[in-house]
């Protein structure tokens, strides 16, 4: 595993974003519409498949552009283009950032007169707002203990758990040719049935734990097998059905948390009893840090993931009928068995993200307990090329990123939204490898070696 | 019209596909570019056509140069091309697809002159003698006559010189026969016709000059006069023996037992109907026929790739229909699958890995559902070395081979381990001299070890050269199996559908 490491490099820094994991399902629908437009106009860039030879063979091999050609072009991308499609979006946020500045537009007013207040201003405006980006997502050099400095960064990789976990199951899906977008639903369920276990049973220290993380996984890998199964047995395609089992899964979740069994006594919010304490992840840097055991469960299921696609023969399968489903086919690999099994796997991965939401920073059930985790995964995968270490430092840098949101706000006076516009840019270069190559003129690759990690 | 190349290079990358290329066509004449696969054939005339841009050199018609910028120019020039795979709107009629692209109209409401279209072919068709209706639609047509609707769509934009590439891999030989003498029709009447081909037999039969490329460079002319041995030793740049050394066929017991196999398609037409044949331990029986005419589905169904709607396939007795491609596979079978790159290798995965694609979860390559890299990767040195892999290392992607390098991937893959039975499509399809030669003598020890053969090929040189018995297949029937003795022109007929009383 080495090729594969991207430093988080974001500027300069500003304030401690004491920000819990905010229920905020309305970004979703502008994430979501951004990855599922992706989906259908794939790359134009060679694809991978056997471009080797076009030296003689007339036309240069322009495959079907479809879903599962760009799902390659992506996870095959190289770090350089993961790196350069970051800088990209963050110079474009810069411009944006820079448009949305009341100081610039009033510097602008007078331009000719004093042209450098304008470029002072626009430097201003962007040096403060990544600045309070640094200071709320990894480090504040202004406070005053250590405690206070390194808080941002632990807030962030709280915040980065659940992407990880669902980072990786998304990841697998995509490097074995599943385009899953229900990650989303399968968090939900997750989250809802490891919460009936957390607050219905009342089990001992350790058990209880173990009992309501299982349930989590359980909860997602159920509704990772539906689509699995349709897909495996009539062809249902799983864009269409993972996206429907989002909205079944939280509506089912709304519909629960209507009867009494769910309802809080004390509330009139819909919302499940706060969780036994046995059954949540407990906090790992004691109670005034929100980081929890979660995150280090999380470390360990990126290394099981690896293993499972690096070591296993089931990995060999899965990135083969990925790869190319009918060489997979024609060897004697069943294509079905190992779309179902993916899909499991993935939502067992999201599920346990539903884990490290309800059993971790926010331990009752409400509506909102995926917030947008299941649509930034997809970019989290994605940006980690779908492997295990990728998808550790790209869950870190969203969690950054989500992290830095208050303080952007608080700080630099911009609208939250920024992040989710250098988000939506990051996600926007990435599916476009030749757009990024274009703008830093970098020759098209040679996939002569085999991508792994 | 006289056309002239100068220098014509090409590069893709660090790979030089045409290093200076001389050529002139004379008009009223046939030149034959002769070259194996990847020699850079295809490269030079998309150059010419305006496909690709020539990095140096230049082309000349009747000593102007000429800067096509696509292939809009060529034709404008007069110049036209049909494709190996031909460019064609099936839906459409014939006239349709002649159109298409320059299409004319007329009235103030610019409705389509479909009549002046069919007028053009019909009369191009019977100058001609092309036989082809303006009203047919396309893909009721044969595949002769698809390439007819081609050229004629060229001839209809005035066309002086034609381009061929590589018209004949897809026709009968009856077909190939027709096609060479409408090319000797079109000379006569005073049009420059360009035959890529690496078939030395049309080349002498047509061919008024040959030019040899090997490797993106012209390595020599040569006239229609010299022998199959000069051109082929001058293609390949040694000398080639153009026979299989192959000793005799000692057949043994039945192995392979097909009975009454029915294969659909998935509107329940039949591709196969039923077919019934066997094939001994150490004999090699080759399917021979045009595409298409259910030898695709002749080998998937025997490896259970698509399901049989009725008969049975019995392996050394065992019945393999209903079982899973897997059982069937480690029961015994090895398959080289006719599209190499679609169905026989993963083209981002590494060479050990495509060499364990279907055993990798069997000892010594995996234990206990784990991989073993370090056994993986030694077995594939092995096999590399072996089967002679031309490549920089087992860790390079199968799709950075040439085609005849995935080609020996898949053979060193199927060969590993113990067979009963070895099937093979189109095994040298795409490859140079050289491969073929390799293939084909790792085929015939196959043979020798006592494995049961099946070679499905569309190259009648192929087939007469390894067969020990030739089934000819046509319309998903086996038409007859015949020794492969069997003359050419009897071949050819009963591949058209004739049975071979009728066609001898």
């Amino acid at each position: 595993m080495s090729d594969d490491d991207k430093n988080p490099t974001t500027p300069d820094a500003s304030q401690d974003g004491e920000s819990s994991a905010s229920a905020d399902g309305t970004k979703k629908a502008a994430e979501s519409s951004v990855l599922v437009g992706g989906s259908d106009d794939g790359g134009d860039a060679p694809t991978s498949a056997v471009t080797g030879e076009s030296g003689e063979g007339g036309e240069p091999t322009t495959r079907s552009e479809d879903a599962r050609s760009m799902l390659r072009q992506i996870t095959e991308s190289s770090t350089l283009v993961v790196i350069l499609a970051i800088l990209a979006s963050l110079v474009i946020g810069g411009i944006l950032i820079i448009l949305a500045s009341e100081e610039v537009r009033t510097a602008a007013g007078y331009f000719f007169s004093r042209p450098a207040d304008t470029f002072s201003a626009m430097w201003d405006s962007v040096s403060s707002a990544y600045s309070a980006m640094w200071k709320g997502a990894f480090f504040n050099a202004d406070a005053d203990t250590f405690a206070a400095k390194v808080r941002p960064f632990i807030n962030t990789l709280t915040m980065a758990t659940p992407l990880i976990f669902a980072g990786l199951g998304l990841g697998i899906g995509f490097r074995a040719g599943l385009f899953n977008i229900g990650a989303q639903g399968q968090i939900i369920m997750g989250a809802t049935v490891g919460a009936m276990v957390g607050f219905m049973w009342h089990l001992p220290v350790g058990l209880h734990l173990l009992v309501a993380i299982l349930g989590c996984i359980l909860g997602g890998a159920m509704w990772g097998f539906i689509p699995g199964i349709l897909k495996a047995k009539t062809g249902a395609h799983e864009v269409i059905t993972t996206i429907m089992l989002n909205y079944i899964a939280l509506n089912l979740l709304a519909y629960l948390l209507t009867l009494d069994a769910f309802q809080r006594p004390d509330s009139d919010n819909p919302q499940t009893p706060i969780l036994d304490a046995n059954a949540q992840y407990p906090h790992v840097l004691g109670e005034s840090f929100p980081l929890h055991l979660g995150f280090f469960v999380a470390l360990l299921a990126a290394w099981g993931v690896w293993w499972l696609m690096e070591r296993s023969t089931l990995g060999f399968q899965f990135r083969a009928v990925g790869a190319n489903p009918s060489a997979s086919r024609t060897a004697g690999m069943s294509v079905s068995k190992s779309t179902v099994l993916v899909m499991v796997i993935a939502g067992g991965l999201a599920g346990l993200a539903g884990s490290a939401q309800v059993l971790g920073t926010q331990p009752s059930l409400t509506t909102g307990i995926a917030a947008s985790i299941g649509f930034d995964a997809i970019t989290v995968a994605l940006l980690g090329r779908s492997r295990p270490l990728g998808i550790v430092f790209a869950a870190i840098l969203f969690g950054g990123l989500k992290a830095s949101g208050p303080a952007l706000q608080v700080q630099a006076g911009l609208p939250i939204d920024i992040v989710l516009v250098v988000q939506s840019l990051i996600v926007l270069f990435i599916a476009a490898p030749p757009l990024v190559r274009f703008l830093f003129r970098l020759p098209t690759p040679k996939h002569e070696k085999e991508v792994t990690v | 019209m006289r056309l002239e190349l100068r220098g014509v290079t090409k590069r893709f990358g660090d790979f030089t596909a045409n290093d200076k290329i001389d050529l002139i066509v004379e008009p009223g004449s046939v030149h034959a570019l002769l070259g194996e696969n990847g020699a850079g054939k295809s490269t030079l005339m998309n150059v010419l056509f305006g496909l690709y841009d020539a990095d140096e050199g230049e082309i000349l018609v009747d000593g102007e140069p000429a800067g096509f910028k696509g292939p809009g120019d060529a034709m404008a020039a007069g110049i036209g091309m049909v494709h190996q795979h031909f460019m064609l709107v099936h839906p459409f009629t014939v006239a349709e697809n002649v159109m298409l692209g320059h299409e004319e109209v007329r009235g103030p409401a610019k409705l389509l002159d479909l009549g002046n279209a069919r007028k053009r072919v019909k009369e191009i068709s019977d100058r001609f003698g092309f036989h082809v209706d303006p009203d047919a639609v396309v893909e009721d047509l044969s595949v002769g006559a698809q390439q007819r609707v081609e050229i004629i769509k060229a001839l209809s934009q005035r066309a002086e010189i034609l381009i061929l590439d590589e018209p004949t891999a897809v026709l009968t030989p009856q077909e190939t026969d027709e096609l060479l003498a409408i090319v000797k029709q079109l000379r006569d009447s005073g049009t420059a016709v360009v035959l890529i081909t690496h078939k030395l037999r049309e080349v002498q039969a047509v061919a008024d000059h040959i030019t040899v490329i090997r490797r993106g460079k012209v390595v020599g002319t040569a006239l229609p006069t010299a022998s199959q041995e000069e051109l082929a030793s001058l293609m390949v740049g040694r000398d080639v023996s153009m026979t299989v050394d192959k000793p005799e066929a000692k057949p043994g017991d039945v192995m392979l037992e097909v009975e009454s196999l029915t294969v659909l398609d998935e509107f329940d037409h039949p591709q196969l109907r039923n077919v019934s044949f066997n094939v001994r331990a150490g004999e090699i029986l080759a399917v021979a026929g045009v595409q298409g005419n259910g030898q695709t589905e002749l080998t998937e169904a025997i490896l259970g790739v698509v399901p049989t709607a009725a008969g049975t396939v019995k392996l050394d007795g065992e019945v393999l229909t209903g079982k899973k491609i897997k059982d069937t596979l480690m029961s015994g079978i090895g398959f080289v699958p006719e599209d190499r790159t679609e169905d026989g290798l993963v083209a981002g995965f590494s060479i050990a890995n495509n060499l364990i694609l279907d055993i990798y979860d069997q000892a010594p390559y995996s234990k206990g559902g784990v991989l073993r890299p370090s056994v993986v990767v030694s077995e594939a040195e092995k096999n590399v070395e072996q089967f002679d892999v031309r490549t920089t290392g087992v860790h390079a992607t199968a799709g950075s081979l040439s085609g005849g390098n995935q080609q020996k991937v898949v053979l060193a893959r199927e060969l590993s381990r113990p067979l009963k039975l070895l099937i093979a499509s189109q095994p040298t399809r795409g490859l140079d001299v050289g491969s073929i030669e390799f293939v084909h003598k790792r085929i015939v020890q196959e043979r020798d070890n006592g494995a049961a053969v099946i070679i499905v090929s569309s190259e009648l040189d192929e087939v007469v050269a390894l067969a020990d018995r030739i089934a000819v297949m046509y319309h998903g029937k086996i038409v007859d199996i015949v020794p492969p003795d069997t003359d050419r022109d009897t071949l050819g007929l009963m591949m058209a559908g004739a049975h071979e009383e009728d066609a001898a």
